[in-house]
C-alpha cells in the first residue's frame, strides 16, 4: 500500500515537473509549482516527516506562490521564446543528474536502521528528548535545543535574505549626507537643496500631499525614508 | 477586488482562524508538528491574504512596514539574547539548563523563547518580502 501511494505521488511530481518545463504561460507554471510543492508535502507526510511537510506546504505552496504571482504582476505572464538551442544545458543536466545518481549508489538503503546516520547521535537525541528535555516532539528538541546553534544560524540566514531582498527591491532615492556651512551635517535629496532658501524636504513635493504624508514621525530620518518609499501610499496612484 | 463578495467575506472569516492556528502551531510545537518557522509563515500568510483581498493600502495601515522590519531583526536578537542570558547565568551559550532550577524546566523556557524568536523573525521577513514585491507594482488591481 505504501508503495502504491509513494509511486503515485512520485509520478504526479514527475508529470508536474515536466509540465512546468513545457508550459509557456508563466501563470500556469507558477500554479503548477505550487502543486509541485503540495505533492512534495504529501510525500514528506508519507515519510513521517510531518514538520518538513508542514513547512513545505506553508512556504512552498503558500508564500512562494504569492511572491511569484507578485513578480508576474510586474513582468507579465508570457515567457519569451528562447533564442538558443537547449542542447548544451540538456547535456549539463544529464551529466549532473548521472553523477548524482551514481553518488546515491554508495548511500545506505532507504530506511536502513543500520545506516551510520541512525547509529551515531540519533539514539541519544531520541532517548534524551524525553529524559533531558521532556518534550515528545524530537524534531523540536533537536531543532531548538540540541542543535540550537544551527537554528540560530538559520534564523540569521532568513534575516539576511530579507536584507538582500530589500537592497535589491526596495526602491526610492536615498538621501546624501553633506556638510552645510550654516547647518552642519544634513541629509539632502539633491544638489539644489544645498541652497538654504529651498525647502528642506523635497520629498513632500515629489510624493504629493497624500493623506498620510505627514503620518510617519521619522520621515526625515535616513534609515526610514527608503522604507517609506518602498511602500506606496495607498491613496496616491503611482505613475 | 471591490466586487468579489465571496472572496472578501471568505477571507474575513478565515483570517482570524489563520492567526489563531499560527499561535497553536507555535505553542503546540513541543507536542506535535510545528514550531517557530511554520507558525511565522502561517501568521504572515494571514496578513498576506488580507493584502491580496483588501489591497496593499489597507494592509499597510494595519501593519506599517516598520513593524515587519523591526520584527525581522528583533527575532534574531531574542534568539541570540537567550544565549547571552544562559552565558550570564553560568552555562554554555544556548544551554537552557541554567534558565530554571530544574534543568528540564529550563529547557522548556529556552525552547519557548528561541521558538518565539524564530516566529518573530520569520513573520517579519515574510511580510517584508511580500511588501517589497507588492510595493513595486499594483498587485491589488
Amino acid at each position: 500500500m505504501d508503495f502504491v501511494v509513494d509511486a503515485t505521488l512520485l509520478v504526479i511530481l514527475a508529470v508536474t515537473a515536466v509540465t512546468i518545463l513545457r508550459v509557456r504561460n508563466l501563470f500556469g507554471a507558477v500554479m503548477l509549482a505550487g502543486i509541485y510543492s503540495l505533492v512534495s508535502a504529501a510525500l514528506f507526510t508519507t515519510l513521517d516527516a510531518v514538520d518538513v511537510a508542514f513547512t513545505e506546504a506553508a512556504v512552498g505552496a503558500g508564500i512562494s506562490t504569492v511572491l511569484f504571482l507578485g513578480t508576474l504582476a510586474l513582468v507579465g505572464s508570457d515567457e519569451k521564446r528562447p533564442q538558443h538551442r537547449p542542447i548544451l544545458p540538456l547535456l549539463v543536466v544529464f551529466i549532473t543528474g548521472g553523477a548524482l545518481i551514481y553518488g546515491t549508489l554508495d548511500l545506505p538503503d532507504f530506511g536502513d536502521p543500520n545506516a551510520p546516520a541512525q547509529l551515531h547521535l540519533a539514539p541519544d537525541f531520541i532517548e534524551g528528548s524525553e529524559e533531558d528535555i521532556g518534550i515528545p516532539n524530537v524534531v523540536t528538541s533537536v531543532l531548538a535545543s540540541y542543535r540550537g546553534y544551527d537554528t540560530m544560524g538559520e534564523t540569521t540566514v532568513v534575516f539576511t535574505a530579507l536584507v538582500a531582498v530589500l537592497l535589491l527591491l526596495a526602491r526610492g532615492r536615498r538621501p546624501m549626507r553633506v556638510w552645510h556651512e550654516a547647518r552642519g551635517w544634513i541629509s539632502v535629496w539633491s544638489d539644489e537643496e544645498l541652497d538654504p532658501d529651498l525647502r528642506t524636504r523635497p520629498r513632500d513635493d515629489a510624493e504629493g500631499d497624500g493623506p498620510e504624508g505627514g503620518g510617519d514621525p521619522a520621515g526625515d530620518d535616513d534609515a526610514t525614508t527608503s522604507t517609506h518609499d518602498a511602500s506606496p501610499d495607498p491613496e496616491t496612484p503611482r505613475g | 477586488m471591490d466586487d468579489k463578495v465571496i472572496l472578501r467575506v471568505g477571507a474575513k472569516i478565515l483570517i482570524p482562524f489563520i492567526l489563531v492556528f499560527a499561535l497553536y502551531v507555535q505553542f503546540h510545537g513541543d507536542y506535535g508538528p510545528g514550531g517557530g518557522f511554520q507558525a511565522g509563515v502561517i501568521f504572515a500568510a494571514g496578513f498576506i491574504l488580507y493584502a491580496l483581498v483588501y489591497g496593499l493600502g489597507n494592509t499597510l495601515r494595519v501593519l506599517p512596514p516598520w513593524i515587519p522590519y523591526l520584527c525581522s531583526a528583533l527575532g534574531v536578537l531574542i534568539f541570540a539574547g537567550v544565549g547571552v542570558v544562559t552565558l550570564a547565568l553560568g552555562g554554555e551559550y544556548l544551554n537552557y539548563d541554567v534558565l530554571a532550577h530544574d534543568p528540564e524546566h529550563g529547557q522548556h523556557y529556552g525552547i519557548l523563547l528561541v521558538e518565539f524568536g524564530v516566529l518573530v523573525t520569520v513573520f517579519g521577513v515574510m511580510v517584508a518580502t511580500f511588501y517589497a514585491f507588492a510595493g513595486r507594482g499594483r498587485i491589488e488591481s
